[in-house]
């Protein structure tokens, strides 16, 4: 294992009385993209401040390549950030903004523009020297800000929702770009988004946060096939979720029942789960197959309902489907259109059987801890 | 259609004829009056006539004429230089004071304007003369320590003239800057720290270069009022510390010269309106003001 270049020990820093970030533990490694996601609010921002230093924790401790920064002020770290407002200096050139981590810290002027022009080219803004920041376009802007940051060679590269203010297109092509940059030049990035796509695209490992606390850290794989709690399940993706009690464990499988029908589901259970308890089962809406209600005997886990709206998507359509049983429960399910089978009619109103394999549903917790 | 097209003209007219109007009868034609006085030759007591001659500018060449001109400019340099000295650490700590402080310290820098100028510089005599409140202070601190005292003459000088003019003008210094500071993204500032440079770099490098139109228009605030100013040194001035708006009462009042007077003036006005140009041509096509939307 590597050595964990960012590592955080129960940091909690409060505003008021409002905690924005609770005992967060974390370690980050070396050369490795790690992504933080979450909703607005959840102390995303305040985790970057305070690793940059802008920002004191109230209490715990925080090393970056093993030493303490408790008394390091920022302009001593040896990490750099990307702000979201990219915060370009607006009286500079794009040569002279990128050139100015170097200048202060002393490196001789000739090198420091041999160093600028090599990231430029990197960032692929040659040519662009001695613009100023309000003659660039939002792209343009996002990659001198990149540049200013990564000139520096810091160990670790903050960037806080970097690609927000750019459009779709652009935002995909930028994803890219980090990763190229991130392999390239061996450098710990650490991204700071709201979107988990890009996350899920990106990063190695991901950190979920919300209410200023960590929910789970994971690679996006792990944490897309197996969240560990309900929160982390809804947010990266979508979920369907029912309540669930489990009868039976047998081996790896647990049945559980969910009031809605007399069926048993299967469910690829975890380690510590007790019979007779409550759960949630959560199905993903891309695991679900809609067939015709007559079929109904040829699959286990299976629920029927009646298409109650239908999302347009382009190259799959989202069914919302009404489960009969229980008005309230609707089950959102993916369908890709190639896959449809055609001896089935999709439209509203339509009754319909939902079905799925026991390995593609998941059980968690219902309390949020 | 028709009639809004006509209800906006209306509005149109009633905010462009007052302004103008104003402009009209307090400012260009007083000024054109004076204007074409400095080009006329008095003929008696009263009489004067438009000439379209430049004695007058000629006379205002003289060595006494452009010496009292010469210091005014000097005199109002340095109220310009120590306005900017104090107002420059002050605008910043109000900026950067908390938002309940910020009010009560803006406040206390605009009080002073509901004071009449006469009696802020009649305040200014008492607390200064030689029997005055600083010279009590002192004399109280002297007794305390048993050093023998001698009440300091404090007024009637160029220090003293200096020192009313910067009170006066303190105000129109941090205003301007405070906006600056104010406008200021202080992301710039973390986004310099970040990348490595000292507080010291942060102030000459980004705050200065960023703020330095702030900069230019408070000492512009300062620099020509202070340079035009007549009761400060008419007040607290000696008899050597006249500038040259005491020489120009003096040639409308007793001297009854108005065309040389109206010469002098206009020198003035000359020389404002310079600066101004200057400042416009500096700076009206950099990348400040066009960023400024932008930041
Ligand atoms: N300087 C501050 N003073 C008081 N409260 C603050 C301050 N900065 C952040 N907060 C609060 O702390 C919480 C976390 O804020 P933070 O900016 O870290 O959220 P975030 O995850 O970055 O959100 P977003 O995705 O919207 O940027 C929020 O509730 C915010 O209101
Ligand atoms: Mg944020």
């Amino acid at each position: 294992m590597k050595n964990p270049i960012i590592k955080i020990e129960g940091i909690t820093k409060k505003f008021g009385i409002k905690n924005a970030l609770e005992e967060i533990d974390l370690s980050i490694y070396e050369g490795e993209f790690f992504a933080i996601v979450g909703p607005s609010g959840c102390g995303k921002t305040t985790l970057l401040r305070v690793l940059a230093g802008f920002e004191v924790p109230d209490s715990g401790l925080l090393f970056i390549d093993g030493e303490n920064m408790r008394s390091i002020p920022p302009n001593r770290r040896p990490l750099n950030i990307v702000f979201q407002s990219y915060a370009l200096f607006p009286h500079m050139t794009v040569l002279d903004n990128i050139a100015f981590g170097l200048k202060v810290t002393g490196v001789p002027i000739k090198e420091c523009y041999q160093r600028v022009k090599m990231l430029l080219k990197l960032v692929k803004l040659s040519g662009l020297d001695h613009r100023f920041p309000h003659q660039l376009s939002g792209g343009q802007l996002q990659r001198v800000a990149l540049a200013r940051a990564l000139v520096k060679r810091p160990k670790v590269l903050l960037l806080d929702e970097p690609l927000s203010a750019l459009d779709a297109k652009l935002r995909n092509e930028m994803r890219q770009e980090l990763v190229r940059l991130q392999k390239s030049m061996g450098i710990t990035f650490i991204l700071v988004t709201h979107d988990q796509q890009e996350a899920l695209s990106t990063a190695d490992r991901i950190a979920v946060m919300n209410n200023g606390r960590i929910k789970q850290v994971a690679s996006p794989t792990n944490l897309y096939e197996s969240p560990s709690n309900k929160f982390v399940a809804g947010f990266i993706g979508s979920i369907n979720l029912i309540k669930c009690e489990v009868r039976q464990i047998e081996g790896e499988l647990c049945a559980v029942t969910t009031g809605l029908t007399k069926d048993l589901f299967s469910i690829k259970g975890k380690n510590e789960i007790s019979v007779g308890q409550s759960y949630l089962m959560g199905v993903r809406p891309e695991k679900i197959q809609l067939t015709k209600l007559t079929d109904i005997d040829q699959y286990d886990n299976k629920l029927a309902g009646i298409i109650n709206n239908i999302t347009y998507l382009g190259r799959s359509s989202m069914y919302h489907v009404k489960v009969s049983g229980d008005e309230n429960i609707v089950m959102n399910v993916s369908m890709s259109h190639s896959d449809r089978s055609e001896n089935i009619d999709l439209c509203i109103g339509e009754s319909v059987l939902m079905h799925w394999t026991a390995g593609s549903a998941l059980l968690l917790e219902d309390h949020d801890s | 259609m028709m009639k809004q097209v006509g209800s906006h003209r209306l509005i149109f007219w009633l905010t462009f004829i007052p302004p103008t109007l104003w402009l009209l009868i307090f400012l260009l034609i007083p000024l054109s009056i004076i204007g074409s006085f400095s080009f006329s030759e008095k003929r008696g007591l009263i009489d004067i006539e438009l000439s379209w001659i430049l004695n007058n500018y000629i006379r205002a060449a003289d060595l006494i004429y452009l010496s009292t001109l010469i210091k005014s400019i000097g005199v109002a340099g340095i109220t310009t230089v120590i306005c900017f000295l104090f107002g420059f650490p002050l605008a910043l700590g109000i900026a950067s004071a908390p938002p309940r402080w910020k009010s009560i310290l803006l406040i206390a820098i605009i009080l002073p304007f509901c004071v009449n100028l006469l009696i802020r510089t009649y305040a200014l005599i008492a607390v200064f003369r030689t029997r005055g409140f600083f010279n009590f202070g002192l004399e109280w601190f002297a007794d305390l320590i048993n050093v023998p005292f001698e009440p300091l003459s404090l007024l009637y000088n160029d220090t003293a003239v200096i020192l009313g003019l910067v009170y006066v003008h303190l105000p129109f210094m941090i205003l301007p800057l405070y906006a600056g500071f104010e406008g200021f993204n202080k992301t710039l500032l973390e986004a310099a720290l970040d990348l490595g440079a000292s507080k010291l770099e942060l102030l000459t490098s980004i705050i200065i270069p960023i703020i330095t139109p702030s900069i230019i228009s408070g000492c512009i605030l300062v620099f020509i009022p202070a340079l035009g100013s007549y009761l400060t040194p008419e007040l607290l001035g000696g008899p050597n510390s006249q500038m040259i708006a005491n020489v120009i009462e003096r040639q409308f009042m007793n001297a009854n010269d108005w065309p040389f007077g109206s010469a002098l003036s206009m020198v003035l006005v000359y020389l404002t309106f310079g600066i101004l140009a200057l400042r416009y041509l500096c700076f009206n096509n950099l990348y400040l003001d066009k960023n400024k939307r932008r930041l």
